[in-house]
């Protein structure tokens, strides 16, 4: 077993526990804290099944973002909905046999990699060419993006130009969930991806990336608009009743 | 502090978003309130030694009661579309007033004390320590907020600027740096029950003068009854509504309706105000306390429903608050709320919207009106932003767009919407909603004001509109005295219920 071989298997043990456990303590956070006040934005549904629907276009369709702004739903969904299809065709690395839909998806996984790169290209260029939202940029704003363009790159130029042992990599991938470790490959370009999505894993929940769980939990976007219907009391609120 | 000279500024036939003017309305900070306003309410007199532990211990404690605060502090991801939706920043240009900066200037003190990244990394990603200076910035841009929620429509995660704004307020307040205008009302509504402090017999005689008013101008006696044991209706309005003009105009129409309609009605000298400015300063135990007198007030007089008058903010906190905080509303099960409950009458909604009364009347066509009377007024409407976008009326999602629009048709014949990305739940805020209808922020108020008025412009030139109609007291006050400032004449607006009142057939009393 080499040296790397081990380094690498600690590593994504380590990023995977991060991921998962950040996350879930973030949403247990979120699920404890009361909402004490209905504050729907609104044209708001008035149905627990309305809310729903009103999430789900958020999420696969960006509405609000639509809205707001053209140009930043263009290349902010085509990043997203890049990705899904990148992250959906990976996942043949982590199965024996492979599911059916993940060997249909692959052809469109694979060219996802160029919108993907494109869009967050698109994004980043926002940053430089809008005087407002240069100004709004930070430090983490510039490195989230400089992050997931170089996995994207890292990724497109080993599937299109310098090919990896995606063999022995599968191998490392299956032994590293079923704790059997195989050795993972050498290559520089490999590495240098697998490092930067190891280190993507460990800032999202620590980073703004938390804002894929928080929409689920925003009050204006999952409250229902019934509040002379039903009363609303969190438990803090109800002890000044007392 | 003297409210320096400044430009009005330009209005443009189309919306330019500005470019960004840094530290451009720096100087811009409404008066403090001084050691008595805040005690009175139960602040801190001032600032004082250790002032930084108490306000990171503030915000703790509002990230722990407030699912929306704790959210949003961690979801913007800063793709800045919200960054042209606020009026202040397309009327200033300062970038402080880009929603996400505004936010920011809390994000940055909540990164520092409450995240892993803002204490090990704090310069990557911006995170700075509770200081004066932070405070000074917190003070000038969370005073050129007026909570309208614009931003929160166009957020993909809908982060609501407002839910910041109402905790940065509570944090100031908290160690002692208060703004007085807010405070200084919220004194006056707990010891006098109106935020201008009218007392019971000035009420009164306000009062018998409309009675006296409407008898000369229509021949009908049409009551407007204060403290009546019994009534079907208690009215709770702003209390703009009863002396100031445009405002008691829609006041005398809220009667009319009820006379033609047969309903009996009364004000309460102890809660003859709707406006609720705990939550424009973001204090829960303020909002609750301003509420408990309507309640009161009901159980004391009797009454079967609740109807609230004209007031943008207040019907939000009626509408979407006032079930939870004193439960005016359904589905309560506590003994505070089935108290309620046994009294008030479940067949209507409760509480209600004048608006929605009124329509409901149209609709079943127990009024009547002389159309005709308002043709030398060519009307559009102006959404309120609490109503649009914190609100409803009626039965559907949006009916609070419907029933306005809706009741202008029944009573007049002209009228002309605004461009659709300036209405609706798109509507631009007055300018002057929050917190903000003070005269030291002025300069503010103005400039806040560009994006409506262009919109308004837009109208005014195409269709003759000479009537803005609006039913909320602090934009009724607001462009009173805003539209002179961009060449309109200032009776350009008015009340809904204004318009009701000139064309509604009285006929015999019931």
């Amino acid at each position: 077993m080499s040296a790397l071989t081990i380094a690498y298997a600690l590593l994504f043990y380590a990023a995977t526990a991060m991921l998962v456990i950040g996350v879930a303590l973030k949403i247990r956070s979120y699920l404890r804290t009361p909402a004490p006040l209905k504050i729907p934005t609104t044209p708001a549904p008035t149905t627990q099944g309305g809310v729903a629907l009103r999430l789900a276009r958020e999420v696969v369709l960006f509405e609000s973002l639509f809205k707001s702004s053209k140009w930043t739903w263009i290349f902010g969904w085509m990043f997203h909905a890049a990705l899904l299809l990148v992250l959906l065709r990976h996942l043949r690395y982590f199965q024996e046999p492979v599911w059916t839909p993940v060997l249909w998806v692959q052809f469109f996984g694979t060219y996802a990699g160029f919108a993907m790169v494109a869009g967050l290209a698109g994004l980043w260029a926002r940053r430089f060419l809008v005087d407002r939202v240069r100004y709004i940029s930070t430090p983490s704003d510039h490195l989230h993006l400089a992050l997931l363009l170089a996995i994207g790159l890292s990724g497109l130029t080993m599937r299109f130009v310098a090919h990896t042992d995606i063999v022995a990599l599968k191998a490392f991938m299956l032994g590293l969930m079923r704790f059997d470790w195989q050795p993972l490959p050498g290559d520089p370009l490999l590495l240098l991806h697998l490092t930067l999505v190891a280190l993507l894993m460990f800032v999202f929940p620590i980073s703004k990336l938390l804002h894929a769980p928080g929409l689920f939990f925003s009050p204006s976007r999952n409250q229902v608009d019934n509040p002379r219907e039903v009363r609303h009391v969190a438990a803090w609120a109800a002890a000044l009743d007392k | 502090m003297a409210t320096a000279a400044f430009e009005t500024p330009k209005l443009k036939p189309y919306p330019v978003i500005p470019l960004i003017a840094e530290g451009s309305m720096a100087h811009s900070k409404p008066y403090v309130a001084s050691s008595a306003i805040q005690q009175n309410i139960g602040f801190p007199g001032e600032l004082a030694e250790g002032w930084e532990q108490r306000a990171i211990a503030k915000m703790g404690e509002l990230l722990g009661k407030y699912r929306s605060l704790r959210v949003y502090m961690d979801a913007c991801v800063h793709c800045g579309a919200c960054s042209d939706k606020c009026h202040y920043f397309l009327g200033t240009g300062d970038p402080k007033n880009m929603p996400v900066a505004r936010q920011d200037l809390m994000r940055a003190v909540y990164r520092r004390y409450f995240t892993f990244a803002g204490k090990h990394f704090p310069k990557l990603v911006g995170a700075v320590d509770m200081t004066k200076d932070v405070l000074d910035d917190w003070y000038a841009y969370y005073h050129q907020c007026s909570e309208c929620r614009r931003c929160s429509v166009f957020c993909p995660y809908g982060i609501d600027t407002a839910e910041i704004t109402m905790a940065a307020r509570e944090i100031m307040d908290a160690v002692g740096l208060g703004q007085k205008y807010s405070n200084e009302i919220i004194g006056k509504v707990h010891r006098i029950g109106n935020n201008l402090g009218l007392p019971g017999p000035a009420l009164e005689d306000t009062l018998l003068g409309l009675e006296e008013d409407v008898k000369e101008d229509t021949g009908v006696d049409v009551r407007y009854p204060l403290d009546v044991q019994g009534a079907e209706v208690l009215l709770v309005t702003p209390s703009a509504d009863f002396f100031a003009e445009p405002h008691v105009e829609s006041l005398i129409g809220y009667g009319k309706v009820f006379h033609a309609a047969g309903i009996s009605w009364t004000l309460s000298s102890k809660a003859s105000e709707a406006g609720n400015f705990g939550m424009f300063i973001g204090n829960y135990e303020q909002l609750r306390k301003i509420a408990l007198r309507i309640r009161e007030a009901a159980l004391e007089l009797g009454v079967k429903r609740i109807v609230v008058g004209e007031c943008g903010h207040a019907w939000r906190v009626a509408y979407s608050f006032w079930n939870t905080l004193v439960g005016i509303g359904a589905g309560g099960t506590d003994p505070f709320a089935i108290q309620l409950q046994s009294q008030l009458d479940g067949r209507y909604k409760q509480p209600m919207h004048i608006c929605e009364l009124t329509y409901d009347l149209i609709q079943r066509g127990a009024l009547k009106f002389d159309k005709e009377k308002n043709d030398d007024r060519i009307i559009t409407f102006h959404d309120s932003c609490n109503v649009a976008r914190a609100s409803r009326m009626g039965d559907m999602p949006g009916g609070q767009f419907v029933i306005p629009r809706e009741i202008i048709k029944a009573v007049a014949n002209r009228f002309h919407d605004m461009a659709p990305e300036t209405i609706h739940e798109s509507t631009f805020c007055c300018g002057g909603g929050g917190g903000l209808l003070t005269d030291d922020l002025i300069e503010l108020r103005v400039k806040g004001a560009l994006p409506r008025m262009e919109a308004l412009k837009n109208v005014v030139d195409q269709h003759g509109v000479n009537f803005m109609a609006t039913i909320c007291a602090i934009c009724k006050a607001q462009f009173s005295k805003v539209l002179p400032y961009y060449g309109f004449d200032m009776g350009m607006v008015g009340g809904v219920h204004q318009l009701v009142s000139k064309s509604i057939r009285l006929g015999e009393p019931h």
